[in-house]
């Protein structure tokens, strides 16, 4: 299952760590964020609930860049 | 700009002013560094926060990192101006960074602006503005002069014009009347329309293309992903560098030189080094470009699903087409009446009524061309012989009407037709009464449009249809296409372009142009897959790579170009931003570029970048 989420983040950097950071957190197959249209698709592994995975991811991208926000 | 950026335009202003004022002031020692710490701290708290978090994360290598070790160490070493002005700049360039992404972000927005608000719907014979997403299939829905059509549907009530161009890039409108089907996303010019709509607003066009644009730029480029990976080798490797920098140089002095080690010098050539080599041109305006070229593609009518397909499509050099629906029109005309002995008005009328129980295209064709009404009530005894033709009477006249099979079969000698297209011979009362002769049309610019091709450096064009060779000879030398396959039936398509793409080389792209109807998998086999004619074809939408709104073949060439621009300015700002910077790297280890010319090469370099990748957003007139 594919999600898309509304982000905010101030560089092209701090994207490129996002999405790393969201790559590697549980439950998440993929993810992709694409900074200039300040959006985060992510594609969710079989019977994992998109919402609790969300909290991890948005956890885990705070955690490389404080200035972010993901708007669950 | 908004409040963040606010926010750090007034800290640049007051700490630039501090740090004017407390460079003139002749205070010595520790009082002097405690005051520089003032303006210091208001610029750069931030950067120095993000790069100890980083560190505590174990992500220590990043631009803030570089700039805190570079301007603590400048501090250190009792460069104070230096210190303050190398972040300064830095948030200077952050801010027009930001400010510049803002602001092509919302360009690009206004550029795609038809998303509709609301939709009105009558109620008690008043107007009432609802939400586009509440309004259920059948509804009508009245849209006023100047207002968008919000959903997809039917006209039931009223006349008007159309105005298509921000969905096709077409400046001329459309006619529309009752009856007609419209497509939400058109600005609705003249009339009062009122429409039943045949579609939920997410299932809607304009919500269709919206989603596909908003999506586009998140299918990463083989240029981005190089970047993304390149700055994650790049910063630790010039963070190794300008330590090896700082202690290599005076220890073989010591050592080996037996002359005086100059910490000092080297440590400072290693900061500038360091304020040199931050990434930040680079890994902003290479998707900055990407981004503004999909934007100025899709406010010509071209819509492109990725930033990686944007660069395949730069490299097209193999062009395949459909012939029905691409390069023709795909609607069948009388073309031309042929020795005739009854008028022809009255052989269109035979022909018409004959054939006016069938509803095949050339059926159709035949009444469009009659024009009038046809009476059924006049026709009788209709036979349709399969693969022949039909036999009817028309006001007790026998008429037949079909092919040479059908004439031989009645005994009528008839007359071949030198032309392309399909013959429809007519024999009246028993006689041979001549031929009418129904051919596909082109399109209008199809011509231009291979020429336009070719001009712009594509190898080889093909055509491929499953129409008869014949038809598909002249069509493809009136055009003036390289090579032409017939007769093929939908799977043949898919096996010729493997073919092709088996000959061609690696880095030669081909691309495949269909209407979406019946060719999906051709589309999604070729390299990149370009539909035409999208308005209102869900299917081509979903199938191909790139989509082009209305269905003129010129849009092909145009894409391309687009394309090219776009690669261009990507590699423009690639070599540009590598090359200043490695020569400042070498300039700086030597020890002729100071901080200062560090911090102009870094900030300066990202401005040109950004404003060049911005170029990639005007392509009206490619």
């Amino acid at each position: 299952m594919k999600k898309t989420y509304k982000i905010d983040v101030d560089c092209a950097n701090c994207a490129n760590k996002m999405e790393d950071a969201a790559k590697n957190t549980a439950g998440v197959k993929d993810a992709t964020v694409n900074f200039m249209a300040l959006k985060m698709i992510v594609e969710f592994e079989e019977g994992q609930e998109p919402k609790t995975v969300m909290e991890e991811v948005r956890k885990n991208c705070k955690k490389v860049e404080d200035d972010c926000e993901i708007f669950l | 700009m908004n409040k963040k950026q606010k926010k750090v335009l007034i800290r640049i202003i007051v700490a630039a002013v501090l740090m004017g004022v407390l460079s003139l002031l002749p205070i010595e020692g520790y009082v002097r560094l405690a005051l520089f710490m003032i303006p210091y701290l208001v610029i750069g708290y931030d950067i120095l926060k993000k790069a100890f978090k980083g560190i505590l994360n174990k992500q220590v290598f990043d631009e803030n990192f570089l700039m805190a070790v570079a301007t603590i160490g400048a501090i250190i070493l009792g460069e104070y101006t230096e210190g303050v002005a190398v972040m300064l700049f830095y948030q200077v360039g952050e801010l027009f960074q930001s400010y510049a992404v803002g602001k092509s972000r919302r360009n690009i927005s206004e550029l795609m602006d038809i998303r509709p608000d609301y939709a009105n719907i009558e109620r008690d014979g008043k107007l009432e503005r609802v939400d586009p997403d509440e309004v259920e299939v059948g509804t009508v829905i009245v849209v006023q002069p100047g207002e968008k059509i919000p959903i997809d549907g039917i006209i039931t009530e009223g006349t008007s014009t159309l105005n298509t161009s921000a969905l096709t890039g077409e400046s001329l409108p459309r006619d529309a009347a009752a009856g007609d089907e419209v497509i939400s996303g058109c600005i609705n010019m003249t009339g009062v329309l009122k429409i039943q709509t045949t579609k939920e607003f997410g299932e809607s066009t304009v919500s269709k293309i919206l989603d596909l644009v908003e999506n586009s730029s998140s299918k990463k480029s083989r240029s981005e992903n190089f970047i993304s990976k390149f700055a994650k080798y790049y910063t630790p490797a010039v963070c190794y560098g300008a330590l090896a920098l700082a202690i290599l140089p005076p220890l073989v002095r010591m050592a080996v030189l037996g002359l005086t080690p100059e910490w000092g010098e080297w440590i400072y050539r290693a900061l500038t080094f360091l304020v040199i080599s931050c990434p930040c041109a680079l890994v902003i305006s290479i998707p900055l470009s990407f981004f503004a070229g999909i934007g100025g593609a899709s406010n010509q009518g071209v819509l492109v699903k990725g930033s990686n397909y944007l660069e395949t499509l730069s490299q097209t050099k193999y062009v395949v087409f459909d012939k029905t629906g691409t390069m023709t029109q795909g609607v069948f005309e009388v073309s031309g009446i042929h020795h005739n002995k009854l008028a022809e008005e009255k052989l269109l009328e035979y022909a018409a009524l004959a054939e006016s129980a069938s509803s095949h295209p050339i059926s159709k064709s035949l009444q469009r061309a009659y024009g009038k009404p046809i009476d059924r009530e006049r026709v009788t005894e209709i036979e349709e012989i399969s693969g022949n033709g039909v036999t009817a009477k028309v006001d007790g006249t026998p008429v037949a009407a079909g092919n040479g099979k059908l004439m031989k079969r009645l005994g009528i000698e008839y007359k071949e037709c030198h032309q392309v297209g399909t013959v429809i011979h007519m024999a009246v009362d028993g006689a041979y009464a001549g031929h009418i002769l129904i051919s596909d049309i082109l399109k209008p610019h199809a011509k231009e449009a291979i020429h336009a091709l070719k001009k712009a450096g594509i190898f080889k064009t093909v055509m491929l249809t499953g129409d008869a060779k014949n038809v598909a000879e002249q069509v493809a030398k009136e055009l003036d296409i390289q090579e032409v396959y017939s007769e093929l039936l939908p799977a043949d398509k898919v096996s010729k372009v493997e073919e092709l793409l088996h000959k061609k080389g690696e880095k030669e792209k081909l691309a495949f142009v269909g209407d979406g109807i019946n060719d999906a998998p051709v589309l999604s086999r070729a390299d990149i897959g370009i539909a035409m004619g999208a308005l209102g074809s869900d299917a081509a939408i979903e199938a191909a790579d790139v989509v082009l709104m209305d269905d003129d073949p010129l849009k092909i060439a145009k894409a391309i170009k687009i394309s090219r621009k776009c690669i261009r300015i990507v590699y423009e700002n690639i070599g540009f931003a590598l090359g200043i910077k490695a020569i400042c790297l070498i300039l700086g280890a030597l020890g002729i570029a100071n901080m200062w010319l560090a911090i102009f090469a870094d900030v300066g370099v990202m401005v040109i970048a950004v404003l060049n990748a911005i170029r990639a957003l005007f392509v009206k007139k490619l």
